[in-house]
């Protein structure tokens, strides 16, 4: 019994090393079951993203499936028990190499070609529209500051809001500048496929159209100290009609507090 | 240079006797040792010891990420500071950033040039020692303040670093950004330093080994796999060392004397007085991962070249395509200065940069490509032998596989936008680093440790070692692959702060189980290793029927190491020749003469 287990033993050896890509493969379709997988996504570029997600996981997929199984195979055939045949006593093949040179260099060449549009769409094209907001990150959380009606930020009528919450129009492009007051923070929206590190001393600008509403989160991603976890703000996505009723809602708000806060004094 | 002969009666002599007569005190021999090997054994000792220190601060990590803020048995009240056991974020900050450093500058880097490299140099190139064993026992004694000052930083006030193993300024520059930002900052600096210093001397000394010292006969295209790897690496470390460490003094002047490199004007936290300003915090990343990235290569090309050497050895054939992986090598390391921005497409550089840095780095998986078909190409045809060292190269190629495939995700600037700083990335470096480095570093202790200590490793064990970790690390880094595509952050002290996460604690639990299983079976791995040292079957010289050059001196090998002067005929890759009737051909066998019909090529 236990001889015949250890002459099972050497494909013992094989078959764990097919378990990675059957386990692989199995870990993947349970995430898509138990809805781990890329979150729900309402921006344009965001669906641009999620395709090259898609093609890229495709491609390494079936390389991953591929190269795990031959590595399976030979393990299984080769093991010095059940290959009887001599060695193959071979220092390697030109063609061979030429093969397996050229084809991923192109693939991956390809690849990087593919993606530049998207990218250059993402970072290095933004809409020549007034800001719609700027985002600060301070140690731990996320302040917003609109233009106000006058649609020009710094002046008296800007609302400011500490709160973390973050209200922008979907259908419309959206522009906004982001800094930091104090150490590095990144501006994480999952759901609109969007991450920027904000700099202090440094304005950026981040852009996207949202195709939908809601309310999600917005996640702090670099990390910048011990409440870096808590740094989580709402971004909620309203209708134009609805997103402009919201700024004057807030702005009324303001102008209470300061007739409040003069009346005080 | 190892031209003089060695009179036989050294070999009986073992590793205490020095060939001038007297016999060198208990202290030279063993602590301040010249010898190549001691101090290799010393880098490993070392290492190992903050492997467990590693894994305990690992620990940390994973028991909060399962179940956040609940006691911790144990190690809790070690690490959680008087607060019953109960991790507090700024606590699980500084487990995250010392885990990584301890691991990468403590364990990974000097297992790999330091122990490795020290160890197998002159042996596999027929030299008697280093070209210089004083600098050699430099580079491990200058591991000793550095470990002296990262140790004795998770005792100052604040605490250990706590600004992530890449420290990126302003929050570590500035002392009021965190806890940790204080002396445990400028202790984390120092520590990293000293390291740089020790890998540098190192450095210099292989190249100069590799280049001046081999034995006659022993071409460059004659060198294993593992003395080109640590060639290259040397190379690395020579250029990119001293970027990070002029980049690591600017940050303690920085901290210590007002100026302002990585500080934009006005640079405050935490409401404190400003501070000068007039740099760029980004310019620190730069300086960072130009370094950084290299350093990644030099925590896998020796593990690859290692790999490559057992994988032909228990294929009982040669290498596939030499020259290819020699060239792959080289191309990795000279590709590997041209990648750093990678790590920064969302960090606020030139958009425009990014597209050239994910041409570089997509081109970059090319020589990781050629690689892994080589070693395919190796096992194909072969008669594979299942030993320990064998099952562990195994596994180093099949997660080799993941851990390069993902990288291809995060090259690709648009979906990086989204994956960058999420566990994807997470699980990207446990493949490469984990799952692989450490796989074909604990391979090659069961490869070598014959030669070490002249006697064998149970194999049994070993396998059984082998078995359960291979099974529970892919448990613990696969499913980071899938939180990572859920967007789960790094480095959050509470992830399911966010109500979006909370579906994931039972995975993370999961995973948490698996790494204190993983971290509790490596026990079987210490104590064989431990026993094996003194109750070992004895092995002589060649216990793998092996072809390299270090198979032919004496088990352990004595001060000098050969008790012959070898020769050198062929490449270390003759398994299975026609020339002979063994299938295995040493580098020093002169040839038979055999006349075989031309070997295919
Ligand atoms: C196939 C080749 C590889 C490619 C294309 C690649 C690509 C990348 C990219 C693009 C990143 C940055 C991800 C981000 O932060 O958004 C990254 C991170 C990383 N890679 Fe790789 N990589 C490769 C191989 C390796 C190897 C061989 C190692 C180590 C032995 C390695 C170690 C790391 C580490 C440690 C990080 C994370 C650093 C951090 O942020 O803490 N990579 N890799
Ligand atoms: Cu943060
Ligand atoms: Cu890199």
């Amino acid at each position: 019994m236990i001889k015949r287990l250890l002459r099972w033993l050497p494909n013992f050896w094989a078959l764990l090393f097919l378990a990675v890509p059957v386990m692989g493969v199995a870990t993947f379709v349970l995430a898509d079951i138990y809805n781990i997988w890329l979150p729900r996504d309402v921006s344009e570029h965001g669906r641009t993203i999620d395709q090259l997600f898609y093609f890229i996981l495709y491609l390494t997929g079936i390389v991953f499936i591929v190269t795990e199984v031959v590595l399976f195979y030979f393990a299984w055939k080769y093991e010095a028990k059940h290959n009887n045949k001599p060695v193959e006593f071979s220092h390697g093949s030109h063609s061979l190499e030429v093969v397996w040179t050229i084809l991923p260099a192109v693939t991956l060449l390809f690849i990087a070609i593919y993606q530049m549009d998207a990218w250059a769409a993402a970072k290095m094209r933004p809409p020549e529209i007034p800001f719609t907001c700027e985002v600060t990150g301070r140690q731990f959380n996320w302040d917003f500051r609109y233009p106000g009606p006058d649609n020009v930020l710094y002046t008296p009528d800007d609302i400011v809001r500490t709160d973390g919450n973050l209200y922008l129009p979907y259908g419309e492009e959206v522009l906004l500048k982001i800094t930091s007051a104090d150490v590095l923070h990144s501006f994480f929206l999952p759901n609109l496929r969007l991450k920027q590190d904000v700099i202090p001393g440094m304005d950026q600008k981040m852009w996207f159209r949202a195709t939908d509403g809601g309310s999600f989160d917005i996640v702090c991603a670099e990390l910048c100290g011990w409440g870096h976890y808590k740094m989580k703000g709402r971004i909620h996505l309203l209708k134009p009609e609805a997103y402009q009723a919201k700024l004057e809602e807030l702005r009324q708000e303001q102008d209470t507090m300061r007739v409040a806060e003069n009346q005080a004094n | 240079m190892s031209t003089v002969p060695y009179d036989h009666h050294h070999e009986a002599a073992g590793h205490a006797a020095h060939g001038h007569g007297h016999a060198p005190s208990f202290l030279k021999t063993y602590v301040f040792s010249l010898d190549h090997k001691i101090i290799g054994l010393q880098f490993l000792f070392s290492t190992l010891i903050w492997f467990i220190v590693g894994g305990m601060l690992a620990l940390g990590v994973r028991w909060q990420l399962a179940w956040p803020w609940s006691p911790m048995p144990i190690l809790g009240n070690l690490v959680g500071h008087a607060e019953g056991g109960q991790i507090p974020p700024e606590t699980y900050t500084m487990l995250v950033t010392m885990h990584a450093t301890v691991m990468i500058f403590f364990v990974i880097i000097p297992v790999l040039a330091g122990a490795f490299g020290n160890f197998l140099i002159p042996l596999m190139i027929g030299a008697d020692d280093m070209a210089f064993p004083t600098l050699n026992m430099l580079s491990y004694w200058f591991m000793w303040p550095a470990f002296m000052v990262i140790g004795a930083s998770f005792f100052v006030e604040g605490g250990a670093a706590q600004s992530g193993w890449t420290s990126y300024p302003p929050l570590s520059a500035l002392f009021t950004a965190a806890p940790g930002s204080g002396t445990g900052q400028t202790c984390w600096l120092i520590g990293v330093t000293l390291v740089g210093i020790s890998s540098m001397l190192g450095s210099v000394n292989y190249m100069t080994t590799i280049i001046q010292m081999r034995a006659p006969g022993m071409t460059m295209f004659r060198l294993p796999m593992t003395i080109w790897a640590m060639f290259i690496t040397a190379t690395l470390q020579a250029f990119a060392l001293p970027v990070l460490t002029a980049a690591g003094l600017m940050q303690v002047t920085d901290r210590l004397l007002g100026t302002g490199f990585f500080l934009a004007d006005g640079a405050t936290a935490n409401n404190a007085a400003m501070q000068a300003g007039g740099g760029q915090p980004l310019l620190w990343q730069h300086l960072f991962w130009f370094y950084s990235h290299p350093a990644v290569y030099i925590m896998i090309l020796p593990a690859m070249g290692m790999v490559s050497d057992m994988l032909s050895c228990f294929s009982r054939k040669p290498l596939f395509g030499y020259k290819p992986m020699v060239y792959s090598i080289a191309g990795i390391a000279g590709l590997g200065f041209i990648v750093w921005g990678h790590h920064m497409f969302v960090s606020g550089m030139n958009p425009a940069l990014g597209l050239t840095f994910m041409v570089s780095t997509m081109m970059i998986a090319l020589p990781s490509a050629i690689k892994t078909f080589n070693w395919l190409g190796t096992m194909w045809g072969g008669k594979i032998q299942f030993t320990t060292p064998m099952l562990f190269s195994i596994a180093f190629v099949s997660m080799f596989i993941i851990g390069g495939l993902s990288g291809i995700f995060m090259a690709a600037t648009p979906v990086d936008i989204f994956i960058h700083d999420t566990y994807f990335i997470v699980a990207h470096f446990h493949y490469v680093l984990f799952t692989g480095t450490a796989m074909a570093v604990f391979g090659a202790i069961y490869f070598w440790f014959p030669k070490m200590f002249g006697r064998m490793m149970n194999d049994q064990w070993g396998k059984i070692h082998f078995a359960l970790t291979f099974i529970l690390m892919n448990c613990v880094f696969f499913p980071m692959h899938i939180l990572g595509m859920r967007g789960f952050p790094r480095r959050l002290a509470d992830p399911y702060h966010y109500d979006t996460f909370r579906d994931l604690m039972p995975l993370n639990q999961f995973m948490s189980w698996c790494a204190f299983l993983l971290v509790g079976v490596q026990i079987i791995f210490v104590i064989n290793f431990f026993y094996s040292i003194f109750f070992g079957p004895r092995a002589g010289r060649n216990p793998w029927h092996a072809n390299g050059l270090e198979w032919q001196a004496p088990s352990p090998p004595g001060h000098g190491n050969f008790d012959f002067q070898p020769v050198i005929y062929r490449g270390p890759y003759e398994y299975g020749s026609p020339e002979v009737d063994v299938d295995y051909y040493p580098q020093t066998q002169p040839p038979t003469g055999r006349d075989v019909p031309a070997a295919k090529h």
